[in-house]
């Protein structure tokens, strides 16, 4: 047996292209969000409730990542902001290709911040970078205090976590503080946000700090 | 999770490869950050059901996890990150940056001897 060496990497097409994105957003100083969860945590809530909250004062577009249907892209557009739908037919994760594709076909240059809501999936997408500026992570009350524990990638790579629905805490049982200072042993630089997207309660943080971070990058 | 999409990229680098070296690739080594998500067990059945009929048939894939990296921003020490006790190796402290992951490389292909 003969051994070679090959040293290459092997997802250099998503490296290559993830790079490409980057450039492309730094250029039009436009920062660009990594929404991951489960499926279920509200990402879509999240974010309809989060254009309708920064209306007239940001203007966002979304990527959005479904494994089939446009249900979630025709949410979105319901919402007043513009959207372009992926189906990765199957795939667990979003590809920096099939973002590069859908940058292009959003109006970039009448926006203020992009948000790129990945397939719900808490292990994959935190692999594969898209060239976002940062990612964020949500946490849904009914998914339970564990999941930091259980899946820290996610948690240590974000730079901001929504805990939504904590309109449910007192009918489950999730440990708001454990869950939050697990996180932080992991990340002490994230921000975390408690929020409920259905009921607003915790949701005006968030907007100020989306709107902290376009002002940032327009400086 | 995301295996497939993984083994889809390796058959067609080991394929390029062996074609290069004009021999039947047995095996190959890769490795990649803990945090990439990439079970062995999966990588390997995922590869199998791929490579059916090609070349690369019967190549057994082992993987090589390498630990994440951390810098302490208290004393700019870099140490390995251990998740059931996040701190600095030197100063304790529990304010660091994680480095980046340690890409997906494919480190070295063994081949049949001719």
């Amino acid at each position: 047996m003969r051994k070679v060496k090959v040293e290459k990497k092997i997802l250099i097409a998503n490296a290559e292209y993830a790079e490409q994105n980057s450039r492309f957003l730094a250029e039009r100083k436009l920062p660009c969000l990594n929404v991951i969860s489960s499926p279920g945590s509200g990402k879509t809530t999240i974010l309809a409730k989060t254009i309708e909250g920064l209306k007239g004062k940001v203007r966002i577009g979304v990527i959005e990542g479904d494994i089939q249907t446009d249900i979630d892209a025709r949410r979105i557009l319901a919402a007043g902001a513009a959207a372009v739908q992926i189906n990765t037919d199957g795939a667990c994760h979003l590809s920096a290709a099939q973002v590069h594709n859908a940058l292009q076909q959003l109006p970039v240059n009448e926006l203020d911040l992009v948000f790129i809501e990945n397939v719900g999936n808490l292990v994959c997408p935190s692999a594969f970078e898209l060239g976002e500026t940062a990612k964020v992570a949500v946490l849904s009350v009914p998914e339970g205090d564990d999941k930091p524990a259980k899946y820290p990638a996610i948690f240590a790579r974000a730079r901001a976590l929504l805990i939504n629905k904590i309109d449910l805490l007192g009918a489950v049982d999730f440990d708001i503080e454990k869950a939050e200072a697990d996180v932080l042993k992991l990340n002490k630089g994230i921000r975390i946000f408690p929020v409920s997207a259905k009921t607003e309660e915790g949701m005006s943080n968030w907007y100020d700090w989306l709107y902290e971070l376009t002002q940032n990058k327009r400086r | 999770m995301h295996e497939g999409a993984v083994a889809q990229s390796l058959l067609s680098i080991i394929s390029a490869e062996a074609k290069q070296q004009n021999a039947k690739p047995l095996a190959a080594r890769i490795s990649c950050g803990s945090l990439n998500g990439i079970n062995a067990e999966a990588l390997n059945f995922a590869f199998e059901a791929i490579s059916k009929g090609t070349m690369c048939e019967g190549l057994k894939l082992a993987i090589e996890q390498k630990p994440i990296r951390a810098k302490c921003k208290k004393c700019d020490y870099t140490f390995t990150f251990e998740l059931h006790e996040p701190t600095c190796d030197r100063c304790q402290s529990d304010d660091f940056e994680l480095l980046p992951d340690a890409p997906l490389m494919l480190e070295e292909i063994e081949f049949e001897d001719d």
